[in-house]
């Protein structure tokens, strides 16, 4: 069937809404991103396969990442007028008893972390909650209410975990290709980019560039021009590119068909990261499938716009996300950055003018169009507006991925949706912006999430990943964690950023190991000054500034570091070692049996000792002992 | 790339140039601007890029060969070098750093006595550093060839390694 007017759009959605929200008998959907896949989901999905084969009643489905990584494998159980419930760590051993149980009335309640109040979209407010007529578990939460959730809006991420990513149907379903087919029958280009840049929407890949006005620049030039998707996505501890394209690759796919539609581009490029392999296999489907509604490809729906996209994957280069080099590495070469006296938008791939997006800019575009410009822009704080997608990692108790209003504070997202610190640890700094973002301290946790504020504090917005740490994190060796990885990743062609960023981690790996000398830290901070001015890209240009950052607001650890040859969080193997706390070492023998060196001896009852002579300070006995008796020194 | 590896890797395997032309004609169109999908696919083939198979792609596809070079050395997951039956990337983005990617990664190099970017002796294994492999919430992770395992500790490596001949 080809897709030609609204009026196909809504057979569609009429059809595959009732499979959605009324199935004929049970309907599970297990989380298949490669997060659920990593926790398990795939044995499940298997295992509920085998005890419920298809068309006997049971429908075993899969969906993208509902975010809440902690708790996967997550899945999804319905029937026609039960309630809707989110198991968590369902894994094979759990589902078939848990499949059984909802067929019988009999929720097993300890598994489940949630019942959903409205399994609707954004986009969905033109039907009836398919939920209002059906009784609610008494005792079990709502999804929207708990913690992790109630304090997010999901526009990006609305249709990742509650659509099959492989079917297209569920996505129009959900209210897809609306958008798209209403700007190609009814409005002109530059109405989309006046509600683009009505919306505010800027560039969520790093930079923050209002994507309207990028839009407008690209479209006024003259001749062939392409739209460009930036899916490399490089910075470690951030993966909500991952996310939207292994959970809803049409909404991407739909952003930049709306863009070539503004801009006037026949052709469009995905460059995804080699290291997402199932994120590539979702995009190839989506893309046949749409090719097969008549949705990309020649004339669609019967128009004369024209429109196809190809996709290229990287081969592990974190500098390709930079806009010049991955148009480089987009034509097959390599991907060095190049200077910016043109941008790309006038000059970019194969020389021609390039409109280059980012995975969750794109899969706002959707949203944007069919609630307008000046809804969107009511999200969020004067300068950053709508939502952005994070990645909350690291030391927290909630880890997985959250869309939250520009503008909420960082304490909001790390103790209220993140749940806070876990194992009774204290906060000490939040990493935003990967390895060209900053470390931000506890005294700024409430200043406000944008762009603005986060420049201001020393950090960047990047492309959202939030990485906790707690105090047995050390400053200066994450400082020289990240510098040995931006070493590793300089395409080399700067001096400044290829051997400064060298003599850094040097100086840094000396102060990690002992050998810091006075001085060091005015020498690392002329390093740095250094190489954010002479380099040519921003990868070069941001480099020190996790350097710059933990200096401002760590550099009490540098100086314990340098002077005190001590490692305040015990991390620096040269810097410190364990011992014993006689009054609170009751005897019970756990860290001599768990130390792999057999360097902790003692009498059953009394205080133990550890060899220093034998100990390697692996840390498993400080992490086993449960009261808190192993002192780093 | 020096003399010895070329002839060693040279004589360890035979390129099937039929099956290398069809991968660069019909698959990839003999364009340049796929050049870094088709080495993909040769490393898929052959589980690294040998020179032979470099060479005849150059001349075929019309680069010259420094540049492909270039290319197979610029980028990380291009190996020059024979790679084992079974490659461990263990992830070394900050979020798995932060909650012990580092001691998994130290521990596996001293079961395995192997060191970064190496091959055990007998093939076995290949192990490499990864940047991130996206799957933040659940480190520190390492991948086993396709297989991602989550919140791997010292402990638990050497039974999941065991899993691999």
């Amino acid at each position: 069937m080809q897709v030609r007017s609204i009026k196909d759009l809504e057979k569609i959605r009429r059809d595959y809404r009732k499979k959605l929200y009324y199935p004929g008998g049970i309907k599970v959907n297990i989380g298949m991103a490669s997060c659920g896949i990593a926790a398990g989901a795939k044995a499940s999905f298997e295992k509920a396969l085998e005890t419920f084969p298809q068309g006997n009643g049971t429908q075993i489905s899969q969906t993208g990442c509902l975010g809440f990584c902690q708790e996967e494998p997550l899945v999804e159980i319905l029937g026609n007028s039960k309630p809707r419930i989110i198991y968590r760590h369902l894994t094979e051993d759990k589902i078939p008893d848990a499949i059984e149980g909802y067929i019988q009335g009999d929720f097993n309640t300890k598994w489940i972390l949630a019942q959903l109040r409205d399994p609707r979209s954004l986009l969905e407010d033109t039907i009836e909650n398919p939920l209002a007529e059906v009784e609610p578990i008494e005792g079990v939460p709502f999804l929207e209410d708990i913690p992790f959730y109630n304090k997010q809006t999901k526009i990006a991420l609305r249709n990742c975990g509650y659509i099959d990513p492989d079917s297209i149907e569920e996505y129009i379903a959900k209210g897809g290709y609306l958008a798209f087919i209403q700007s190609l029958s009814q409005m002109e280009p530059a109405e989309i980019i006046n509600i683009v840049k009505e919306s505010g929407l800027r560039g969520r890949g790093g930079a923050g560039f209002p994507t309207g006005i990028k839009w407008e620049s690209c479209a006024k030039l003259d001749g062939e021009r392409y739209v460009i998707c930036n899916a490399d996505e490089g910075d470690p501890g951030a993966y909500m590119d991952r996310s939207i394209l292994e959970g809803d690759p049409h909404s991407v796919l739909e952003g930049m068909l709306i863009a070539a539609l503004a801009i006037g581009s026949n052709q469009g490029f995905i460059y995804v990261r080699y290291e997402y392999p199932l994120a590539v296999k979702r995009l190839v489907t989506a893309i046949k499938q749409a090719e097969g509604y008549g949705l990309i490809g020649e004339n669609i729906a019967g128009s004369d716009f024209s429109f196809k996209i190809k996709i290229s994957t990287g081969a592990g280069a974190f500098v390709c996300g930079e806009s010049t080099a991955l148009m480089a590495s987009l034509e097959g070469k390599v991907g060095r950055p190049r200077a910016k006296y043109v941008h790309t938008v006038e000059k970019g791939f194969r020389d021609k003018p390039s409109n280059l997006n980012n995975v969750e800019t794109y899969a706002n575009i959707p949203v944007i169009l069919l609630k307008g410009g000046q809804w969107y822009a009511n999200i969020g704080t004067e300068h950053s507006k709508g939502t952005k997608v994070f990645s909350l990692v690291g030391k927290v108790k909630n880890t997985g991925l959250v869309e939250v209003p520009m503008g909420i504070s960082l304490r909001e997202i790390v103790f209220d949706v993140g749940g806070g610190i876990p194992k009774k640890k204290t906060f000490k700094a939040v990493q935003t912006g990967g390895p060209s973002g900053g470390c931000i301290p506890e005294k700024f946790l409430d200043a406000p999430v944008d762009y603005q504020k986060l420049t201001e504090l020393g950090s960047i917005m990047g492309s959202g990943g939030m990485i906790v740490m707690d105090h047995d994190t050390c400053m200066v060796n994450i400082a020289r964690y990240f510098l040995e990885f931006l070493k590793n990743e300089s395409c080399g062609q700067c001096i400044s950023c290829r051997e400064g960023i060298l003599q850094m981690l040097e100086i840094l790996t000396d102060i990690c190991e002992g050998n810091g000398r006075e001085g060091d830290i005015e020498l690392l901070e002329e390093l740095a000054t250094m190489i954010k001015r002479f380099s040519l890209c921003g990868l070069g240009k941001t480099a020190p500034n996790s350097v710059l950052t933990t200096i401002l607001y760590f550099r009490e650890e540098y100086e314990a570091h340098i002077r005190d040859k001590k490692c305040p969080a015990g991390v620096c193997k040269a810097l410190f070692h364990y011992e014993v706390d006689e009054e609170l070492c009751n005897g019970c023998y756990l860290c001599a049996l768990k130390c792999p060196q057999e360097a902790i001896t003692g009498e059953n009852k009394k205080s133990h000792i550890i060899d220093q002579e034998k100990c390697i300070k692996c840390s498993i006995c400080y992490e086993a002992c449960k009261f808190g008796a192993i002192l780093i020194k | 790339m020096n003399e010895t590896t070329l002839s060693k890797t040279n004589q360890e395997v035979d390129i099937d140039y039929m099956a290398l032309d069809r991968i660069i004609d019909q698959e990839f169109n003999n364009d340049k601007e796929n050049l870094i999908m088709i080495l993909q696919v040769i490393q898929h083939e052959y589980n690294y890029l040998p020179q032979a198979s470099l060479l005849y792609l150059s001349e075929k596809i019309g680069v010259p060969f420094s540049q492909i070079y270039g290319l197979s050395t610029f980028y990380s997951t291009f190996s020059l070098e024979p790679r084992g039956r079974h490659i461990i990337s263990v992830c070394l983005g900050t979020a798995c750093y932060v909650r012990g990617g580092a001691r998994v990664w130290e521990s596996i190099q001293e079961i395995l006595n192997v060191s970064p970017g190496k091959t055990t002796e007998d093939m076995r294994f290949t192990l490499e550093p990864v940047r991130c492999i996206g799957c933040c919430g659940l480190g520190p992770v390492v991948k086993i060839n396709e297989d991602i395992h989550s919140r791997i500790s010292r402990e638990k490596i050497e039974k999941v390694l065991d899993r691999y001949q």
